[in-house]
């Protein structure tokens, strides 16, 4: 039995993982609050003003100190953006993983539980799935709906349509995982009783054998958000992504690119930073939780 | 009409893509309403293969072949598995041979208590938790309010059991089928759990199928005796004839293996060689290789179980069995 908190005292004594987690709860806090703490609406056309764009940061000569990280070549600033745009990512990593356990948990509970032809079936399925490489499937499909539909209807539906692409191109993930453990724990005499009790399939399955294979689950959903959140960063930067109107910080790295030679270094650094931290924080903390909720690589002090 | 009644008996498991072998091999067993059987054998002679065989929840590929298990006059071989839903669990309680792992780790035992409930009886949930709480006070668990919202790790072995057995109880069943309810207890708790579940069998006229290689709680709790041995059944009857008088070789070297029967100083008797394998019966009784008694007649015919309730074409008799 995994005591939660036993977690959370090895969470507090190992600073990888609180590192981590205090760089994510940052971040987070920042993209929650951005409303509140940005110092300026990069959506609000009236508060723009093209004659700040491109400005370096504040301590640079030729900053300004309304916008401490630059600006774009809106005259956005890199902060005021990297903040809306945080949140944007996480909501696209935290949704497209939402669509991913739910369609891999069923998935993976079908297989794993009934076994047999329906087991053979679907692992197939997700074979197909997983030899098709994710960012291959998400490009088709989002060039398709950028064809199909205007640049507005586009830019409306773009956070929600890159959340199921990610989540439908990513579920074998969770299904395996599910599938594996619920073969490991079909066979337990707790499922026998309860078949004995009279409970139907569907039951067992939810109620019984799915809560006794939340670990792995827990571990690879916070793997998969990094993971979601990466390549909507590269879908954006390949421009099918989030719209620059309403950047995500993969959009964001992408809109600056284009200066980097012109020597507006800023406007692609930053959010590539707060990319790189974001993701490396949410991976040292997946590998964290792994290590911690294996009972194999558990120390003898638990 | 009997309330259970098992008439020929197999079930078997595929090998290879025709062939099948057999777990039963042809079991009769009848039961009255409140009637208590001991279905005893070594491990592999398909004891808990007939437990679930009872259940209809023999697990694949395995499937039963041929037979009929009637219940109340319902064969429950042809049973919807929505119907047969209904008697699981409801009419037809099992208890498992080891509590630490047949509730379910991560839920409470009021959650598990009360799903059983409601799925059998429609029932509100306050009502359904006043069930529960009685139930396990009826196993005789201490402060049993508290209990309901523990997890099973928190409890002891036998308290678990206990649990177990509240469940098995609490939709009023009919029949009880125990698999070796205390192998898994420590030894001072067993005689409490096994003297538990014949009081409540005994109060509330549940009949109880108790299987068990334990021929001493068989003695002490049941009426009959069943000896199964590779898949068939080698000697029935009434536990007091059995245990003084045996007439199958099998039943008898099985008694005098008890340490209790032993003589001080002498060597503990034990039956040579092991139980075959089911894929590789011998023919003829399945016993012949291991007993003394053995003819030619026992290597080439299959002994049928006879009107006295003997499998075996040279049964002891009663003078030499009580020796």
């Amino acid at each position: 039995m995994i005591s939660w908190r036993g977690v959370f005292k090895r969470f507090l004594s190992d600073p990888v993982a609180m590192a981590a987690g205090l760089v994510l709860l940052v971040l987070v806090l920042m993209a929650a609050l951005a409303p509140l703490l940005a110092p300026q609406n990069p959506y609000d056309l009236m508060q723009l003003d093209i004659m700040d764009s491109e400005m370096p940061p504040a301590w640079k000569p030729g900053g300004d100190e309304r916008f401490l990280l630059g600006t774009d070549s809106q005259g956005r600033g890199v902060l005021s953006t990297i903040m809306y745009g945080t949140g944007i990512s996480l909501l696209i990593g935290l949704g497209a993983v939402v669509v991913q356990g739910v369609l891999g948990i069923t998935i993976g509970l079908l297989a794993g539980y009934k076994g047999g032809w329906i087991d053979a079936f679907l692992m197939r399925l997700a074979d197909i799935q997983l030899s098709l490489s994710t960012l291959m499937m998400a490009i088709i499909a989002l060039a398709l709906f950028n064809a199909a539909f205007d640049a507005n209807t586009y830019a409306d539906y773009a956070i929600i349509m890159l959340i199921v692409v990610i989540g439908v191109a990513e579920w074998p993930k969770f299904a395996r995982t599910v599938r594996s453990s619920v073969l490991g724990e079909k066979n337990k005499e707790y499922v026998d009783a309860a078949r004995v009790i009279g409970l139907p399939a569907r039951r067992i399955m939810w109620g019984h054998i799915l809560p006794n294979t939340l670990t792995p689950v827990l571990v690879i959903s916070t793997i998969q958000v990094a993971e979601a959140i990466m390549i909507e960063a590269s879908l954006s930067f390949l421009g099918l992504g989030m719209p620059t109107d309403r950047p995500s910080l993969g959009s964001l790295i992408r809109s600056g690119f284009e200066f980097i030679f012109s020597g507006s270094w800023w406007i692609t650094f930053y959010p590539a930073i707060v990319l790189v931290v974001l993701v490396l924080a949410l991976n040292l903390l997946g590998d964290w939780l792994r290590d911690v909720l294996n009972p194999k690589l558990r120390r003898g002090d638990n | 009409m009997a309330m259970l009644d098992i008439r020929d008996l197999h079930v078997a498991f595929p090998r290879g893509k025709k062939d099948e072998v057999e777990a039963l091999r042809g079991v009769d067993l009848t039961l009255e309403k409140g009637e208590r059987l001991g279905v005893v054998g070594e491990s592999g002679a398909g004891k808990s293969m007939l437990a679930f065989a009872i259940l209809n929840l023999i697990a694949e590929p395995g499937r039963v072949s041929a037979g009929r298990i009637t219940f109340h006059g319902e064969n429950l071989l042809e049973l919807s598995e929505r119907d047969i839903r209904g008697i699981r669990g409801n009419r037809i309680s099992m208890i498992f041979q080891d509590p630490m792992v047949t509730l379910n780790p991560v839920l409470t035992i009021g959650t598990q208590m009360i799903e059983t409930l409601k799925a059998h009886r429609r029932i509100s949930e306050a009502e359904a938790h006043r069930l529960c709480v009685e139930k396990l006070r009826l196993v005789a668990i201490p402060s049993a309010e508290s209990r309901m919202s523990a997890y099973p790790h928190e409890l002891s072995g036998g308290l678990r059991q206990r649990v177990v057995i509240a469940i098995a109880l609490l939709t009023d069943p009919e029949l009880i089928i125990a698999d070796e309810p205390t192998t898994a207890l420590d030894v001072t708790i067993q005689a409490e759990i096994m003297a538990l579940i014949l009081k409540l069998c005994r109060e509330n006229d549940v009949a109880l199928i108790l299987i068990t290689h334990d021929l001493g709680v068989v003695a002490e709790v049941t009426e009959r005796i069943m000896i199964m041995y590779a898949g068939k059944c080698v000697e029935e009857g009434p536990t007091r004839t059995i245990i003084e008088t045996p007439a199958h070789p099998y039943t008898y070297g099985l008694l005098r293996a008890l340490p209790q029967n032993a003589v001080r100083g002498e060597k503990l008797y034990q039956i040579p060689g092991a139980m075959p394998p089911i894929t590789a019966l011998p023919s003829g009784c399945a016993y012949h290789p291991r007993c003394a008694r053995a003819t030619d007649r026992c290597r080439a015919e299959i002994p049928a179980l006879g009107p006295e309730g003997t499998a075996c074409f040279h049964p002891l008799a009663p003078a030499e069995a009580a020796s």
